[in-house]
């Protein structure tokens, strides 16, 4: 198994208090799968991933359980050094906003040559020939005459498929997306999507796609795991939550999303809102917003039940909910 | 309610009337004595109406001119050239008192719940303010009643009247910002991408709300979004703008069902919608390029530098919107407003998880 | 987002914000909202206002609470002297000239042979009265001038940051010792005067930034759409919001008008005998720092702790105040 995280618990200190971002996450990725996980804010989902990476901000934030295993080796025990070495060669994050996550005052050729010249020790010239290579391999047009242009010159597709190479630079072995193509527009994302997927099928890596969109998750991923309020409440096969979903959250956020394929019925609107994560309720963190919630709801905190050897379900009454 | 129809009779004049509208941004150079060099064509040249109780759509992506057409609606900026009439008025060129009594018939609820609240106020003095400035509206000792019954109405509880904004959720802020929009009682509200900032689970409590609001107020609204799920949800009339110019215009059936213009196929077909099955029988277009800059606009047919039907005539010839020759003797839905010297009828979204029909092969991915 | 960007736009587009603040914000994003409670449910929790959160914030603050203690003692003896020093600052003894501590006269005499303590307290009066009445001076004319500029753009605004520019060029002390040393009057006021001449650019810079961006924001175009003049813009919806940085930057430039007074009062042509000044003392004193140096030391002294507690009372507003952390 590639990428295994298991019972990850992530807090923030911030001056109102203690907030829990990631209560007890646990999901795994292989070798050329795709894994969605999927949540709205404050679900947790980014930071679960920014933990992973080893890139979250350690005050306020700070991991408070949990392994993180990579090809089998749990990266929290790592020190900075190793773990650095991992980050950019065998793992890589895309992010939702690439014009701050991308260096305004560098070339985009100085900065795709940074990997080279930093994890291979490459000179200058050939980290350059290397950067041109990747642009061409993201399909940037007329890549040779571009590298030495700066971030703003470029589309805000462009500007992601950049990003893609930047994490692509090494082959790594996983990539992490956070929510690539949220700021983008609909015929752009279509074209990074498509972009991204073609590179994973090329590389056989494994792809972790963070994003509160059921429509693209329904395009690209293998498997889904919803996350709220810090914990994964249904983890399933992408055809099989779909059809017939196994906790009330996600039937809810299903029902309510409006379907270009369907017209005019007024939407299910999942009642109340995303808990304060500084006082999650007891029990069942989405007891006050379910319609099937009942006592024992509120008292206990439902494990991820076995729904079949494939899917998960954090919920007592999933047996009710999958049959509608 | 979305699925009432259009107008209440086809005699009713349309209640707003835009015409030719532009909106130029001139680009100049020096510092002193600066000298137009070009322009940022926002908005080249749009036309549509709008019926009493109808949801008018507009989509496109960024750089559209959506967003510059509803500031225009609401007086935020004035037209380059063109007309907006309400009721016959020609508003854009309003002003003084006279604008300022027109205002209260166009209002406009914006997209940032974050942005578009004054943190400094609380929400009772925010949907008190449109009394404050037009009194005629409400005698004084009313106003109070008025702002507590326009919580109600919005599904806050009155009793947060002097709470500030940053007390309550995004979702419940764009309930403030909906409440204030209806406060002068306008007839149109122009709903600038209402829901893009919220979470997708509080989306559909404000997409109701404006659902029911529209009944209960007899409202008319422009509706203004990328997100093309939400805009059919809600529209009756949808029309599809690309570098400032509407490229196609018609009732939500036919510009979802039967689109003709190849960007709306496009622009549909890159949709992801919430079905793993349709991934397989889903027809891909992917377009070529990028969006030209609105400074420098193809000659003839804008979209032509990413459009895969591209002839000669289109870069000679700006194709005008009004039903395309090849459907003029027919009546079916395909007979709709088209700028397309081209246009063909493709179905291009999923109905259901069967395949789409065998259409002709396309260049994909062709970058 | 698919139009290539401006340099500026795109180099202001990064901030320490991105992934960051994203993970930040999804954490706590929710200590926004009443708290997991559905809506519509009645509620204890009271209006707050961003100026009561922002005085919550300040009353927590060690810092705040030593300066401000501090400030109101400095205050208290500044309009009452005689509460703690009893004495005539200006009746002076040239036999006792240079004495050291006595009974009676707690930092001994100076060169005129009056008590230290004595003037050491009166001084305060004058650095006080200097520090606010400049420190408002500028912080209206500042305000009101870039203000306008930020929100009415154009012309004006060119107008402004070429005069604020001009204005920045003048070397301060430079600038005091020639202007000053013409002036014969010995009050306050032209001291007072030159400060405020010389000090408005600065909040007239961050007062423009802070109307600019205020501007920006939604709320004021929705104003607009509803029918708000350019007046109830300006003071309903800009002014509001633009003021916390101007605050912020005025009680961070307190201390150092005062200090700046003192150093024209140093230089001999700031404030003049018989006004009592720490910087006329500081000035006679100098040169017998090695014989003498009670005589410098205590208004030396009593200069650094002034200066220390109002810019410690400005970080103290800072924080308070700062949009990051609200």
């Amino acid at each position: 198994m590639l990428l295994e995280v298991r019972d990850l618990h992530v807090e923030f200190r911030t001056r109102d208090g203690i907030a829990k971002a990631v209560n007890g996450v646990n999901y795994s990725v292989d070798e050329g799968e795709t894994l969605a996980v999927l949540g709205e804010s404050g679900s947790g989902k980014s930071v679960t991933a920014q933990a992973v990476m080893g890139i979250l901000d350690v005050p306020p934030g700070k991991i408070t359980g949990g392994e993180i295993l990579f090809r089998g080796k749990d990266l929290l025990k790592f020190k900075e050094e190793e773990r650095r070495k991992v980050r950019g060669a065998e793992m890589a994050m895309i992010f939702q906003d690439a014009l701050s996550s991308l260096n305004p005052v560098l070339s985009v050729g100085d900065q795709l040559g940074e990997m080279f010249i930093v994890h291979r020790g490459m000179s200058r010239k050939d980290a350059r020939t290397k950067a041109v290579e990747l642009m061409d391999r993201v399909r940037i047009p007329g890549a040779a005459q571009r590298v030495r242009d700066y971030p703003h010159q470029f589309s805000g597709g462009m500007r992601q498929r950049i990003m893609i190479a930047m994490a692509l630079a090494l082959e790594p072995a996983l990539i992490i997306a956070d929510e690539p193509t949220t700021a983008l527009d609909v015929t752009v994302q279509a074209q990074v999507m498509d972009l991204l997927a073609e590179l994973q099928r090329e590389l056989n890596m494994g792809l972790i796609l963070i994003t509160h969109d059921l429509g693209v998750v329904a395009d690209v991923a293998d498997k889904i795991a919803v996350m709220y309020a810090g914990r994964i409440v249904e983890s399933a096969p992408v055809h099989d939550i779909y059809k017939a979903p196994a906790h009330p959250y996600t039937k809810g956020l299903l029902d309510s999303i409006p379907r270009l394929d369907q017209k005019g019925q007024e939407l299910y609107a999942i009642k109340g809102l995303p808990p304060n994560l500084m006082h999650i309720p007891p029990g069942c963190a989405f007891n006050p917003r379910c319609p099937m919630a009942q006592d024992v709801c509120r008292t206990d905190e439902p494990p991820l039940f076995a729904v079949d050897e494939h899917r998960g379900s954090a919920c007592h009454f999933w047996r009710e909910c999958l049959n509608g | 309610m979305a699925d009432s129809t259009a107008s209440t009779g086809s005699t009713v004049e349309p209640i707003l009337e835009v015409t030719g509208l532009v909106k130029h941004y001139p680009l100049t150079q020096g510092i002193l004595f600066k000298k137009q060099v070009g322009a940022v064509k926002a908005v080249d040249g749009v036309d549509f109406t709008l019926n009493r109780g109808e949801t008018l759509g507009i989509v496109g992506e960024s750089g559209c001119g959506k967003s510059t057409v509803a500031k225009m609606l609401v007086n935020l900026e004035r037209p380059t050239e063109g007309s907006i009439k309400f009721k016959g008025e020609d508003i854009s060129k309003m002003s003084g008192r006279a604008l300022k009594a027109a205002r209260r018939n166009i209002q406009m609820v914006f997209q940032d719940p974050y942005t578009s609240l004054n943190p400094r106020m609380t929400v009772g003095d925010i949907i008190g303010e449109p009394y404050e400035i037009h009194p005629e509206v409400a005698p004084k000792g009313d106003r109070r009643k008025r702002v507590q019954d326009l919580l109600d109405v919005v599904g806050l509880n009155p009793e947060y009247i002097n709470r500030y904004p940053h007390q309550f959720s995004g979702g419940q802020r764009q309930r403030i910002g909906i409440a204030r929009g209806l406060a002068l009682r306008p007839e149109v509200i122009v709903a600038d991408e209402p829901v893009s900032a919220l979470d997708v689970s509080v989306q559909a409590q404000v997409i109701n709300l404006l659902d029911r609001l529209q009944d209960e107020f007899d409202l008319s609204y422009v509706f203004i979004a990328h997100d093309l799920s939400i805009v059919r949800h809600i529209s009756d009339r949808v029309g599809v703008m690309y570098l400032g110019r509407i490229v196609e215009i018609g009732r939500d059936e036919e510009i979802y069902d039967h689109p003709t213009h190849p960007y709306t196929q496009a622009l549909l077909s890159a949709v992801p919608v919430p079905d793993p099955d349709a991934r397989e029988h889903r027809e891909r277009i992917i377009l070529a390029g990028d969006v030209p800059s609105p400074t420098n606009i193809p000659s003839g047919c804008r979209f032509r530098t990413r459009c895969w039907k591209a002839q000669e005539r289109c870069s000679l010839e700006v194709p005008l919107l009004a039903v395309p020759a090849e459907f003029r003797l027919a009546t079916g839905p395909a007979a709709h407003d088209s700028a397309c010297h081209f246009a063909e009828e493709k179905t291009v979204v999923p109905q259901d998880a069967t395949p789409a029909e065998p259409t002709d092969d396309l260049d994909q991915g062709a970058e | 987002m698919s139009e290539p960007q401006d340099p500026r736009e795109a180099i202001a587009a990064t901030g320490t914000g991105g992934a960051m603040d994203l993970a930040l914000s999804e954490a706590t994003s929710l200590s926004v909202p009443p708290d997991g409670r559905s809506e519509g449910q009645g509620e204890d929790e009271k209006a707050r206002s961003l100026w009561s959160d922002a005085w919550h914030e300040l009353r927590r603050n060690p810092v705040f609470i030593v300066s401000a203690l501090l400030i109101a003692f400095l205050v208290v003896i500044s309009i009452w002297p005689s509460l703690i020093a009893s004495g005539n600052p200006l009746s002076c003894d040239l036999a006792k000239s240079q004495e050291g501590p006595a009974s009676g006269h707690p930092f001994g005499f100076d060169t005129q042979g009056c008590d230290v303590y004595t003037r050491t307290v009166h001084g305060a009066r004058a650095s006080v009265t200097v520090g606010v009445c400049a420190t408002l001076g500028v912080a209206l004319l500042g305000s009101v001038l870039g203000g306008l500029a930020g929100f009415y753009g154009g012309w004006w605004d060119a107008l402004l940051s070429r005069v604020t520019d001009i204005f920045f060029g003048i070397p301060v002390l430079l600038g005091g010792l020639v202007f000053l040393s013409v002036v014969t009057s010995t009050t306050i006021w032209p001291v007072v005067g030159f400060i405020v001449l010389l000090g408005w650019p600065q909040v007239a810079r961050i007062a423009r930034g802070a109307v600019l961006t205020a501007k920006q924001n939604d709320y004021v175009q929705a104003a607009r759409a509803l029918g708000a003049g350019n007046g109830r813009m300006l003071l309903r919806h800009v002014a509001p919001n633009a003021v916390a940085p101007v605050i912020v930057v005025a009680t961070i430039a307190l201390g150092t008008y005062i200090s700046l007074e003192a150093t024209l009062s140093f230089l001999g042509v700031g404030l003049r005998p018989p006004t009592v000044s720490w910087g006329i003392d500081i000035s006679a004193a100098a040169q017998h720092i090695r014989s003498a140096p009670h005589m410098l030391l205590w208004p030396a002294g009593a200069l650094s702790l002034t200066v220390l507690a109002f810019i410690m009372l400005g970080d103290a507003v800072r924080d308070a105040l700062d949009p990051k952390l609200r």
